[in-house]
């Protein structure tokens, strides 16, 4: 479909691939400034953001910047001096903003940024896995994973009052699969221009860099009478996050009737063994537990939507009491103990009195396809944790030639 | 070398995470001058009058504007923010060495 279409507010419901939805919620997001740098999958996102502004449908300004270190530090200018500003990246990109990924959140700059899911260097390979943002986990930001175009949209409407909140003031990055999601095309629900306009507000800074008549410096040296109690403001955002994230979840739903949650919990109620997953396996996921659930199977799926602050207590509530649980990383931690999911899926089960039988599946690296079938093998390895009580192997390699 | 040792009680009364500005934002103007980096100093320099010709070099050259100027004639040193890098004594023109850097260390 052509950009007028994209810019047409009377449509509700067209089929967009995951960069058009994203571009789109930008436009009706309407930043101040867009400060961008290509990079495959994500480049689209930025292009078609380029044509509204050169078609003059939004007033933000775009600044065309040389790199993504860049990228980030004119984003992190513009916010700090009171605009609302995102920008848009990928993979390698994302590593070259790494050192201003923490600027922005130790300066509390409510930046929000749609990253399109791709694997690392080297070997060079553009397709999608998660081992991007995984990495960035402890930058500071937070991380909210999308299973497809709609939830990519929705999610990144909601990014925006997120990340303003006065109790957050955190950068927000939103995810979606590379190519999977990013290049598919599927039908996408949009909120009118003048909906998403009234939701997301003005940004209404607390202090700005260009309020001449109340100066302020942003970014002074902190040394060890200070950082650490800054420090501790971040953590506190970040458990703050948890019930803002909810509020804009609940006040969305009145909105578009979608709600959404922390995660999403697909026939967990009475689940003896759950897949635990993140991104666009999840529907891959879904159509094995609905096949297994038709043969009588009690199976399950957990998706996560949420992974930073990682919503630890309620993780635990949901998978404490089912018996056997797989979960599944698109990254590799290379820790030689798991993938980053497992890890902290792990941890938070820890204090539970009664734990589930876990492993974990490192798969889909680099874009390997994830089939029907790499699935349906993880639900029979779960079978026979359930039937044996033994984790055979702990971490797992799925899809990949021996 | 004598250690200056602040009592513990100072460190307390220093706010806490809960009432400091987020970010490690400063909320106005001018800070600067609070903060002594005079503090860090091991030497500092001694400016003689007598011999001083007032050509304005040190007061160029000091990169923490700690060289005090007066009706435009050079009357000292800020020991408040000098932190006694020795800028101003290594270009005072060879002729005149109107300033000595001495250790400072107490
Ligand atoms: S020692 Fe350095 S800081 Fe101190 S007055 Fe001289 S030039 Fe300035
Ligand atoms: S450089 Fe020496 S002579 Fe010149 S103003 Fe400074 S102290 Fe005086």
């Amino acid at each position: 479909m052509g950009n007028s279409a994209l810019a047409n507010e009377a449509v509700k419901s067209v089929a967009l691939t995951g960069n058009e939805a994203v571009a789109t919620a930008m436009r009706q997001i309407h930043p101040d400034v867009v400060a961008a740098y290509p990079i495959t999958p994500q480049t689209e996102i930025v292009q078609i953001f380029s044509t509204f502004v050169a078609d003059g449908l939004v007033q933000t300004e775009f600044v065309p910047v040389e790199s993504e270190h860049s990228a980030m530090s004119a984003t992190v200018g513009a916010s700090a001096a009171g605009a609302r500003a995102m920008t848009a990246t990928s993979a390698n990109g994302l590593a070259l903003m790494w050192e201003v990924l923490y600027i922005a959140a130790g300066l509390r700059l409510p930046i929000v940024m749609p990253v399109v899911n791709r694997a690392l260097s080297a070997p060079i390979n553009i397709h999608c896995d998660h081992s991007d943002t995984m990495g960035a986990r402890d930058s500071g930001w937070i991380q909210l994973y999308s299973e497809n175009a709609q939830e990519a949209y929705d999610n990144l409407i909601q990014a925006v009052r997120i990340a303003e909140h006065p109790e957050v003031n955190l950068p927000v990055m939103v995810m979606m699969d590379g190519f999977i999601i990013s290049h598919g095309m599927e039908n996408v629900f949009l909120l009118s221009d003048e909906e998403v306009r009234k939701f997301v507000g003005e940004r209404k800074p607390h202090y700005t860099l260009l309020d001449a008549e109340n100066p302020i410096t942003v970014g002074p040296l902190d040394l060890q009478d200070f950082y650490f109690e800054h420090r501790r403001q971040q953590a506190e955002a970040m458990f703050n996050a948890d019930k803002v994230v909810q509020e804009v979840a609940d006040e969305f739903a009145k909105l578009s009737g979608r709600q959404y949650e922390f995660f999403e919990a697909y026939k967990l109620d009475d689940a003896e063994m759950a897949i635990v997953v993140i991104g666009s396996t999840a529907g891959t996921a879904k159509y094995v537990v609905n096949e297994l659930r038709a043969k009588g199977v009690k199976a399950g799926l957990l998706k996560m939507r949420m992974f930073r602050p990682f919503p630890a207590a309620r993780l635990r509530e949901a998978l404490a009491d089912i018996p056997a649980v797989a979960v599944m990383d698109r990254a590799d931690s290379l820790a030689a103990c798991g993938g980053p999911l497992f890890g902290d899926l792990r941890a938070a089960l820890y204090s539970a009195s009664k734990r589930p039988l876990m492993n974990n599946y490192i798969y889909g690296l680099g874009g390997r396809d994830v089939t029907l079938d790499h699935i349906r093998t993880v639900y029979q390895d779960l079978e026979e944790m359930l039937r044996t009580g033994e984790v055979k192997r702990e971490i797992n390699y799925l899809g990949v030639r021996e | 070398m004598a250690v200056k040792e602040k009592p513990v009680a100072q460190e307390v009364q220093k706010p806490g995470w809960k009432s400091i500005p987020i970010g490690g934002l400063i909320l106005r103007g001018g800070t600067a001058a609070e903060f002594h980096t005079g503090d860090w100093r091991t030497e500092k320099p001694i400016w003689d009058g007598e011999k001083c010709t007032n050509c304005y070099l040190c007061w160029v050259y000091c990169p923490d504007t700690s060289i005090l100027l007066e009706d435009g004639k050079v009357v000292g040193v800020d020991y408040d923010h000098c932190k006694g890098c020795g800028i101003c004594a290594a270009v005072c023109p060879p002729k005149v060495r109107a300033i000595e850097m001495v250790p400072d260390r107490d």
